[in-house]
């Protein structure tokens, strides 16, 4: 058997894992797995500028490919450095795999020079931790840790690693295991089939149904089932701000988003459903407003692998835990083989219903916005869906430009659309981004920020240039914290508090030549378009377009709140529902 | 329609088997912290297998949180197995010990009382008793309410631990 250092197992279980990429920061605790690093030709490391963005890109990495991002970081800075990043991991269910350098065994609790307790900071944002305690465990950690991201509702799993454990000085007989059992740990697959055929009945008789489809459909790879269920009932469906690609964005069925910046449709159709078919998503408060008032006629299909999430806020009346690309394969058989189909007429008159909303507020028969004065920050996103034919995959940041390009770029297909969802992290877009360019070499990979977000990661433009990753990033530049001035408009009288960059924003296009980018900065709707297209022209450069945006400009529809059901909304600044 | 109703609140004796690992019985905790919920009790000891922890808590709170608590204890890796013995009939033991001021004819009454609950007296000065008491939580807590508040110097008690009762078993 082949005798390894702690150091080097821990990288070849790494590469026996299959793992290509991991993104990192070296430090004094993880010395020695960076030395194996060096010396292992297959697992390429990817040399950030921050532990934040280390895990971000990993994540957007995960996110584009289906595989757990890895990250390696220091202990102490470097492990607290990533926190950001694996609670994002944590709110949206990435897989993702964090390997801290820790101090050495004998230093622990002793307050040694950048020692944290990791496992203890990190404990409420991870689905499961390790601390190492000697080097031969190292191989089976690190195949539990996979195991444990990427099955069941996924997440980041940190391993610990003191730095005696990956010592040079000691070798160890070397074999990664092949399987991996956990006693205490059986994620859900298979749904009960008493309670889908319970769902499929009740979807068969609802009048009013909708399909709303969350950030499950897409991490369980259930777009597919998804479109077939929702194609062979015709019933609408909607999408959380995480499934958003997991239904084609643009096919008739698709109402849009739902939720506090959801459309009309989506909005005022939920409200009045009778029926709700809740898949991987988990009625989040930023979906469903104000819970007593939530879809007061609705009886609730809820599918989620986790049971946690199922009756969590909103009660269901079939709860069904499974995986759900397992349960919508099973509904799909069910229906195949059933005698009974849909209400065709009362179908009907929903869609007709449905069709009315859409024609007076809907966000897609017409133009939401006035085009003129300066350029609003929402043609620049379907000027960019036209310009990529909407085939780019986009990463966000958090803030205005976030609702928008979630309302105005249609996604095709899942895994297209990367934002941070749950924990709303700005700074997430552009690490994402790159992440998302390592999963996806051929594909044009687009972050939508603002001045704001980009300032919180923007270090890693440096990352862009070591690496040739040709990312664009579109800037909606309002010179302001749009979402945060937004509220401030309705909610605090525009008292601007700390919202403002007065005059301190950087010259963003001398910053990118500084890094050897292409910077552009538009101002004129009439130069929009074709600065666009000589940016998406540029395939191997990393092109950033500052674009000036109407400051005033607000995200609508908006939900209103509190005390607000889902059909209340603000449809501009002066239109209520 | 689909508003979460939260009922009546119940005290619950939740009985949990975890690995007898470092750092599990932190993440039992800090689950407790992080989203909200209560601990009344918390005892912890290993099993006749080593390799197992059991973890008896008690907490108060609505039919749905107590779900809410025992779905997020089950998704925990380190916690194998779970049951809330409140579900069922079971057996419900705590354990506590009282220093008693017991001078001139106080002594007496507070043999009595010891007696009358059950107790033992387990350790004696001239002035002072240490009781030891066992029972349900309640039956604690009136013994506690017996001797006069004036009385009592220090109390210690063990927290909950139970059992079910018949053929039930936690175990692998």
């Amino acid at each position: 058997m082949e005798m390894l250092s702690g150091g080097d197992m821990l990288v070849r279980s790494l590469q026996d894992q299959g793992v290509e990429y991991v993104f990192g920061y070296p430090g004094g605790s993880a010395l020695h797995i960076y030395d194996a690093i060096f010396r292992n030709k297959a697992v390429k490391h990817i040399l950030v500028r921050h532990e934040q963005a280390a895990t971000h890109a990993a994540d957007g990495y995960a996110r584009v490919t289906g595989q757990a991002g890895v990250v390696l970081v220091t202990s102490g800075p470097g492990a607290t450095n990533a926190i950001t990043g694996i609670a994002t991991a944590y709110m949206d269910s990435i897989p993702m795999v964090v390997i801290s350098g820790q101090v050495p065994s004998d230093k622990i609790g002793e307050d040694a020079f950048q020692e944290t307790d990791m496992v203890g900071v990190s404990r409420p944002i991870v689905k499961h931790s390790f601390l190492v305690k000697c080097a031969s465990e190292i191989p089976d950690t690190v195949k539990k840790a996979f195991y444990i991201a990427t099955t069941g509702r996924p997440g980041p799993v940190v391993i610990d690693v003191p730095k005696d454990v990956t010592s040079p000085a000691e070798t160890y007989e070397y074999e990664y295991p092949k399987k991996v059992k956990i006693r205490s740990y059986f994620p859900a697959e298979k749904g009960h089939s008493g309670q889908i055929k319970k769902a499929v009945q009740l979807l068969l008789e609802a009048k009013r149904p909708v399909i709303y489809a969350g950030g499950g459909v897409v991490l369980g790879d259930a777009s597919k089932q998804l479109t077939e269920l929702a194609r062979q009932l015709n019933y609408p469906v909607t999408n959380t701000l995480m499934g958003l690609g997991s239904f084609p964005g643009t096919d008739q069925q698709f109402l849009g988003m739902l939720g506090m910046h959801g459309t009309f449709e989506a909005n005022t159709a939920m409200h009045h459903a009778d029926v709700i078919l809740a898949i991987g998503a988990r009625f989040d408060d930023r979906v469903t407003n104000t819970p007593s008032k939530f879809c007061p006629g609705a009886k609730i299909i809820h599918v989620d692998i986790d049971p946690a999430s199922i009756s969590k806020t909103i009660q269901a009346d079939v709860p069904i835990v499974g995986s759900v690309q397992s349960v919508l394969g099973e509904m799909l058989d069910l229906l195949k083989n059933s005698k009974t189909s849909p209400d065709e007429q009362a179908l009907n008159d929903w869609w007709q219903q449905i069709n009315d909303w859409r024609e007076r507020h809907g966000l897609y028969t017409k133009n939401r916005f006035d085009s003129t004065g300066q350029i609003k920050p929402q043609e620049v996103i379907q000027a960019l869906h036209e310009v990529t034919n909407g085939e780019a995959i986009v990463t966000s940041d958090v803030g205005q430009h976030q609702m928008f390009a979630a309302q105005y770029y249609p996604f095709k297909r899942p895994r297209q659309w990367i934002n941070s969802g749950g924990l709303g992290t700005m700074g997430f877009g552009l690490p994402a981004a790159m992440g998302a360019q390592f999963g996806e070499r051929e594909q044009t990979v687009v972050c939508v920020t603002g001045e704001g977000s980009i300032q919180m990661c923007i270090q890693e433009l440096s990352t862009c240039t070591q690496y040739h990753l040709p990312v664009k990033i579109i800037c909606l530049n309002n010179q302001a914290l749009g979402m945060v001035r937004q509220w401030q408009d309705l909610h605090y009288d525009g008292r601007y508090s700390e919202s403002l960059y007065e005059e301190s924003l950087p010259d963003f296009v001398k910053l990118m030549e500084s890094y050897g980018h292409v910077g552009m900065r538009v101002t004129e709707r009439s130069e929009l378009k074709a600065k666009l297209e000589e940016c998406f022209a540029m395939k191997d450069r990393v092109v950033f377009m500052d674009i000036y945006v109407d400051q005033s400009e607000h995200v609508y529809p908006m939900q209103v709140a509190p005390n607000g059901a889902m059909r209340d909304m603000w449809l501009s600044k002066t239109e209520r529902t | 329609m689909a508003e979460i109703k939260d009922g009546g609140k119940s005290v619950r004796i939740i009985s949990l088997l975890m690995e007898n690992a470092p750092g599990a019985l932190s993440r039992v905790v800090g689950l407790f912290s992080q989203r909200g919920y209560n601990i009344e009790t918390l005892t912890v000891a290993p099993t006749d297998d080593n390799s197992l922890s059991r973890l008896t808590l008690t907490t108060i709170g609505s039919e749905h949180v107590i779900e809410q608590i025992t779905k997020n204890l089950n998704k925990l890796i380190d916690v194998v197995k779970l049951v809330d013995l409140t579900e069922g009939s079971h057996i419900e033991r705590e354990l506590m010990l009282v220093k008693v001021k017991a001078s001139g004819n106080l002594r007496e009454e507070v043999k009595r009382c010891v007696d009358i609950f059950r107790g033992q007296i387990v350790d004696v000065t001239s002035t002072v008793y240490t009781v030891q008491i066992v029972g349900a939580s309640d039956k604690l807590d009136a013994f506690v309410q017996a001797v006069s508040d004036a009385q009592i110097l220090e109390v210690v008690r063990s927290g909950v631990s139970g059992i079910a009762r018949g053929e039930k078993v936690l175990s692998l």
